[in-house]
């Protein structure tokens, strides 16, 4: 009995793993998301239905073979019921006896990643082709969360906190362009992929960060967010081990998340990097990202892979007094030259302040302020109004504050400034 | 599959960043690529907006004729080539190869399948 559960325990994990993989595999095949997952749902059900002989029978060799040969026929006889789809029939019968002929088709010379599966792995094409430049990149967050992720549209409307119809109107528009753009389901050549691969990152990076920065919403599903992002770069990662932006975003999620257990107080409140209880970050995912940072920064360091490395500092700093603030100022100034913008100038003004002292960043925060971008942004006053506090002007940090409080949305964030005002009335630098 | 590739120019010139302006000879050059490359349709420049005319036929059959294009824009089609190629990125890629797409801009526009 034990060993049959084991067993049964067995083919559910490999069969996760596998009807991850079918999707994608389908949907290179037809160039079509509906009819890839109307088809890979009924072979699921058709697989899944013998799942439980298995135990008995064994584990079948290739499940993952018998899931898309399952699934191909569905879709032949879909579409052989229906005329219109005659020419779409021809190209599917044609890609069959392609693939009973020679097997899997190996990808060309020119083509990035691989990995070293004997069966190529369809999850890096469809990374390519939802977040395709010719899509909006809204929808590259919302088609990555439902057809890599796996996500219902109910559940990437609530991620993202629109209605269901809003969502499933955007995904629907999306794969229509897909399908009558034929925007195609391949991996970019290496001359291709400078212009490709920011789009897929900066989609699992919008994932990652809405998870991460919300505050409203299911705290469940927004750590979900975050899993999704973190498991998605790992995927990434194996597929493209040789490029150091994916190596670098992938440490920069699993750095930025180390902090998680300690970034918010028992209320939600956020809590300010240098007030964090350390002992609480993850140092698991602290000792991976270090580890991947060291790799990402080989040659020319991409904006992911020096946004890494300062999260590294930060992450084997034991306090913030004894944080390498020299080396993170260095950073965002190699940052700036990549991603010259206000906020990362911004953040780089509160690390001078944190080497040369307040006066110093004062200064720096001054003169950024103009800029359109941080006009309206809660964040500069904020910023102000503690470094006018270490200056020992009570009265004007106070002032700072309650601008903050003005243009700050989420509650969270406001209880956090409430505290800040708090602490500024108390009076004297700190 | 087909491909309408439009070119349009800005009539306050080039935006920011934008390339010089391309030759008559770029466009044939480019021209004759499409045709070695065997993917060429079709294809025009287009004389200008100031030799354009615009008709509407109303539900009464009454015909309305008007000097110009339809409305005043920042910007006018200047000509267009029909391609045939496999998918979205080889048209994209034709789009990026037009020496309009350096001064003004290609809109692809894949057509419709009836």
């Amino acid at each position: 009995m034990d060993r049959e559960a084991a067993a049964a325990g067995a083919v559910e994990r490999v069969f996760r793993e596998d009807r991850e993989r079918l999707l994608p595999i389908l949907a290179a095949r037809f160039g079509d998301l509906d009819l890839a997952e109307e088809v890979a749902a009924e072979a699921v059900e058709t697989v899944e239905a013998a799942l439980s002989r298995w135990p008995r029978d064994g584990v079948p060799d290739a499940p993952l073979a018998w899931l898309v040969t399952t699934a191909r026929r569905r879709a032949v006889d879909r579409l052989r019921r229906n005329r219109s789809e005659a020419q779409r029939l021809a190209v599917l019968l044609a890609d069959q006896g392609r693939h009973r002929a020679g097997g899997w088709a190996g990808p060309a010379d020119d083509v990035v990643g691989s990995g070293d599966d004997a069966v190529p792995d369809e999850r890096l094409q469809l990374f390519f082709t939802l977040c395709h430049p010719a899509l909006p990149v809204e929808a590259h967050t919302a088609l990555t969360l439902r057809y890599l992720a796996g996500l219902t549209t109910a559940e990437v409307a609530q991620a993202f906190l629109v209605p269901v119809a809003t969502m499933a109107q955007r995904l629907i528009r999306a794969k229509r362009k897909i399908r009558e753009a034929r925007i195609p389901f391949r991996v970019p050549t290496r001359a291709e992929l400078p212009d490709r691969l920011p789009g897929v990152l900066g989609a699992l990076y919008l994932v990652f960060t809405e998870g991460y920065a919300a505050s409203s919403g299911s705290a469940l599903v927004r750590a979900d967010l975050v899993e999704e992002a973190i498991r998605l770069a790992r995927i990434l990662h194996r597929l493209l081990p040789g490029e150091p932006e994916v190596t670098g975003l992938l440490a920069l999620l699993l750095l930025t998340d180390a902090r998680r257990p300690a970034r918010t107080d028992p209320d939600g409140v956020p809590v300010a990097l240098a007030e964090q209880d350390r002992s609480r970050w993850d140092r698991d995912r602290i000792a991976q990202g270090c580890r991947l940072v060291v790799e990402a920064l080989r040659g020319r360091p991409g904006p992911y892979g020096v946004q890494a490395a300062i999260a590294a500092v930060h992450a084997e700093a034991p306090d913030a007094a004894r944080t390498d603030w020299p080396q993170i100022v260095a950073l965002y100034d190699v940052l700036l030259g990549r991603v010259p913008s206000p906020v990362v100038a911004l953040n780089r003004a509160v690390a001078v302040g944190m080497r040369d002292g307040p006066r110093a960043a004062l200064d720096l925060v001054d003169g950024l302020a103009a800029a359109p971008e941080l006009r309206e942004f809660h964040v500069v006053p904020a910023v102000r109004a503690e470094l006018l506090r270490r200056l020992g002007r009570a009265d004007d940090a106070a002032a700072e504050v309650r601008r903050a409080l003005d243009l700050v949305g989420n509650l969270a964030e406001r209880l956090s400034l409430e505290r800040l005002l708090d602490r500024v009335t108390a009076g004297g630098p700190g | 599959m087909k491909y309408m590739l439009l070119v349009f120019g800005f009539h306050d010139g080039p935006p920011e960043g934008a390339g010089a302006e391309p030759t008559v000879e770029e466009f044939q050059a480019y021209e004759r690529s499409l045709v070695d490359a065997g993917v060429r349709v079709d294809g025009a420049a287009l004389t200008g907006e100031d030799v354009a005319t615009t008709v509407q036929v109303r539900a009464d059959g009454r015909r309305l004729v008007a000097n110009g294009p339809f409305a005043e824009s920042r910007e006018f089609l200047g000509g267009f080539v029909l391609i045939d190629v496999p998918d979205l990125d080889a048209a994209m890629d034709w789009a990026a190869r037009c020496p309009g797409a350096r001064y003004g801009r290609v809109e692809v526009r894949p057509l419709l399948q009836l």
